[in-house]
């Protein structure tokens, strides 16, 4: 059984049910001959999904697919296509699942959204409750009955 | 018998902890002392009872008691014996079991070392561990029983998956348990905050301590866990953005965000609210995680569905904290009072950047985890987010964070002089430039990132040692008080500069793996030589060899440098677990300095070959050296007496007792 189809959560906890197989990945009579192509060929590999595999790119698993999926962009390649059409040709025949890096899109707006708004808002957040702060004033720092009261609560309950 | 005895124990343990969420908060409410003070005997018995439980389900595995389902499925009578032990928590209903021995661990820790807390407050925090403990131990009974029995009894066990059977992965569970199950006194004393009204600078010094020590136990664990990944799986990757691993790195992002906001608190009265909202946030991240790992949800989402189970009620103890935490939060945040104020340009200032970051980093590693499940849950389609998305998203976030971190510390409080801190760090910002330059020319400018990558690293190592040079006044007094002054500082201090420190080495260690590994993949046979990086390796020779409960073809190499001094063996092998019929690789690992040759065996060719595939990993070694610095770092602050709360003042004369100040 050298397939990577890693099925339930067989274990305690972390990395576990990455690759329950011995990863071989990339066999030597895959390789091109011409080194350029090899390492686009390499650079695409970890771009695309090892489709019966749990999160394992096709560079990394030596599930037959994936295998095949590397013969298929060595020969896409060979045959004079760019990076994007090896991609748009094999998300053609596998669908985007095949992706893992999801495309910019609508449907992944919220994802690719994310890191970007969550930056800008939580900036002006704070820039806008700084101003705010600094403007009303009143509050000034530990004040000294402040620090008596923090000495009494440290000292409570000895 | 003793199965039974564990049964009975963790039945006991649940009725208790239902005594101690209630009790101890009811009598805070009344301000009854004898109800609140029920919260200490009850966090410590049901601590003994846990651990009763733990050990009689242990000891099933020790003799081997194949009666007991739970053994039967997960362990063999010819395993190590330490595999024995160890397989107690490698399968899920162990594995629950020893999450909740660590969370009453954690809760008689407060009661034991919470004696000088507020009686009100202590009432409460071990209140919210007891409904915490109350949830996980009516999961583990009602769905998940490890004492279950099995008649008639086999002869033989099914075995422990044997890539379970290794160090590594014995030790991290257990790790990494006491990392996410350790920010639930964050998160109790949060919720007890809350319920009191009353939030100070003495909370966040509370705080502190617990979170800093759940922090280095899930840097600890994931360390682990990586280096085990590395060497275990057989192509030396050491993080692949895997689901399992973002749910471990994500309350550890969370983390790392809370000590430094619970910092501004304790020192400056600031950011109260960001920090209970952190400390809630951070763990209800370790619930989700532990709902992502134990529910199966990951798999699939079809696998949820068909046996919802134990996925649904662990979903329902997440939504019940998480929901009633934040409920709570929104309903008495107001009662909080904003605290001080202070400059863009200022320590607190930094320190907002830092949360900035680290939250938008968390929510990223979040969104990008959970969005294939909500994309299959609402449309249908099947997505996949991986190590590109990752790399793409999270690498712009965090590398400038980094950039920025050794000027961090040196700021002052309220208001820093930024012109006069670069001053400070100009020679580290030139080493770390001078070394940039070094490794670009001697990487024959193949790649400007890595060259980038690892003057990044330098300049976060030698910044944080200019923090402890500039604060014991280094060129500005005598030698001798130099040194006096150096041993006089906080030991808080030095904690930071070998944190700072020990992610500068991380940095180095991955920036160098991920862009300046050569691979080598040949069909070798015995007597045949591949050469990488100035060094040769020979294939040897090709044996079988039999283990204790493993068969294995073990392949010899001999390397050598190429100028011919030879460095002994390296032995690879692929081996076969007999019982459940699986094979692994064993990787041949030789640490040559801080980087790492790396042999793996593939499968047979046509023609009687073998597939080797070699790999230099340069400063690889690094990754785990620099997550050891960083624990280090968390030792060396959690000793610092400011966090002993209750310790007397420091003495005002250093240095003349010698280190024990």
């Amino acid at each position: 059984m050298r397939r990577l189809i890693i099925g339930v959560l067989v274990a305690a906890s972390g990395v576990l049910h990455l690759a329950l197989q011995p990863a071989a990945a990339v066999q030597p009579d895959e390789i091109l001959d011409d080194p350029v192509l090899e390492a686009r060929a390499r650079e695409l590999s970890t771009e695309l999904r090892c489709m019966v595999c749990q999160n394992q790119s096709i560079d990394d698993s030596d599930a037959e697919l994936a295998r095949d999926l590397r013969v298929l962009v060595r020969d896409r390649l060979k045959a004079g296509d760019s990076n994007e059409e090896v991609i748009a040709y094999v998300v053609d025949r596998y669908g985007e699942f095949v992706l893992l890096k999801p495309r910019f899109s609508y449907r992944n707006a919220l994802l690719w959204g994310t890191p970007v708004i969550l930056l800008v808002v939580g900036g002006v957040l704070i820039v806008t409750s700084a101003r705010r702060r600094m403007t009303g004033g009143a509050v000034s720092s530990l004040s000294a009955e402040e620090k008596k009261r923090l000495d009494q609560i440290l000292n409570e309950g000895e | 018998m003793s199965i039974e005895f564990g049964h009975f124990a963790l039945v006991l343990a649940f009725a208790l902890a239902l005594v101690q969420m209630t009790v101890p908060i009811i009598g805070a409410q009344f301000k009854n002392d004898t109800l609140m003070r029920v919260g200490e005997p009850a966090a410590l018995t049901n601590f003994m009872l846990v651990a009763l439980s733990f050990m009689a389900l242990t000891s099933a595995y020790i003799q081997s008691d194949f009666s007991v389902l739970n053994v039967w499925e997960n362990s063999h009578s010819a395993k190590p014996l330490l595999y024995k032990i160890t397989g107690t928590w490698g399968n899920h209903e162990g594995s629950m079991l020893l999450w909740v021995l660590i969370l009453v661990f954690f809760g008689a820790l407060v009661a034991v070392f919470g004696r000088n807390l507020p009686l009100s407050l202590r009432a409460n925090v071990l209140g919210v561990q007891g409904a915490i403990s109350c949830a996980f131990m009516i999961f583990i009974l009602a769905t998940s029983n490890p004492f279950a029995r099995l008649d008639p009894a086999p002869m033989e066990g099914r075995d422990l998956n044997p890539i379970l059977q290794d160090i590594g992965l014995a030790v991290h569970p257990p790790l990494l348990y006491l990392g996410y199950v350790g920010f639930s006194v964050a998160f109790s004393f949060a919720i007890a905050a809350l319920i009191e009204g009353r939030l100070d600078a003495a909370w966040a010094r509370w705080v502190r301590p617990w979170t800093l020590a759940a922090w280095m136990f899930l840097t600890g664990g994931i360390a682990m866990g990586s280096y085990w990944a590395y060497y275990e799986l057989g192509w030396g990757g050491f993080w692949f953005w895997d689901p399992v691993e973002n749910a471990s790195l994500l309350p550890w992002l969370g983390g790392t965000a809370l000590l430094h906001s619970a910092l501004v608190m304790e020192k400056r009265s600031a950011l109260k609210i960001w920090t209970v909202l952190l400390a809630i946030l951070t763990f209800s991240l370790s619930l989700l995680g532990t709902f992502l790992v134990r529910s199966g949800v990951l798999t699939s989402v079809h696998a949820f569905a068909t046996d919802p189970a134990r996925g649904v009620f662990i979903l329902g103890i997440l939504v019940l904290f998480i929901g009633g935490s934040l409920a709570l939060f929104a309903w008495r945040a107001a009662t909080l009072t904003p605290g001080g104020l202070f400059q863009p340009i200022s320590r607190e200032g930094a320190l907002v950047l830092n949360n900035l970051v680290l939250t938008t980093a968390t929510a990223t590693v979040l969104i990008g985890t959970l969005y294939p499940l909500l994309v299959e849950a609402v449309t249908g389609d099947k997505i996949s987010v991986g190590a590109p998305f990752f790399n793409l998203t999270f690498g712009p976030l965090i590398l400038p964070l980094l950039v920025i971190v050794p000027f961090g510390p040196l700021l002052a409080w309220k208001r820093g002089d930024i012109w006069a801190v670069s001053q400070r760090l100009f020679w580290a910002f030139g080493a770390a430039l001078v070394v940039a330059l070094l490794a670009f020319v001697m990487v024959d400018g193949a790649s400007v990132l890595a060259a980038l990558g690892i003057g990044l690293g330098v300049w976060l190592v030698l910044g944080a040692l200019t923090d402890l040079v500039v604060k014991s006044g280094f060129g500005k007094a005598a030698p001798s008080v130099v040194f006096s002054r150096f041993k006089g500082l906080p030991r808080s201090v030095f904690g930071t500069a070998l944190a700072h420190a020990g992610i500068g080495l991380t940095t180095i260690g991955i920036i160098s793996v991920t862009t300046l590994e050569t691979e080598r993949i040949a069909a070798m046979q015995p007597g045949e030589t591949v050469e990488i990086e100035g060094y040769n390796l020979r294939f040897d020779s090709l044996r079988p060899f039999t283990g204790p409960n493993f068969t294995e073809d073990q392949a010899t190499f001999v390397l050598s440098r190429v100028t011919g001094k030879s460095l002994g063996e390296v032995v690879s092998s692929k081996r076969l677990y007999t019982a459940r019929q699986m094979p692994t690789t064993e990787a041949g690992i030789r640490t040559l300095g801080l980087s790492q040759l790396y042999v793996s065996l593939g499968d047979q060719t046509p023609n009687g070959k073998i597939v080797v595939r070699i790999w230099w990993k340069p400063m690889v070694t690094l990754i785990w050296l620099g997550s050891l610095v960083m624990m280090v770092g968390g030792t060396v602050s959690l000793l610092d007496r400011r966090l002993r709360v209750g310790a007397p003042m420091p003495r005002r004369k250093p240095a003349v007792q010698g280190g024990v100040a």
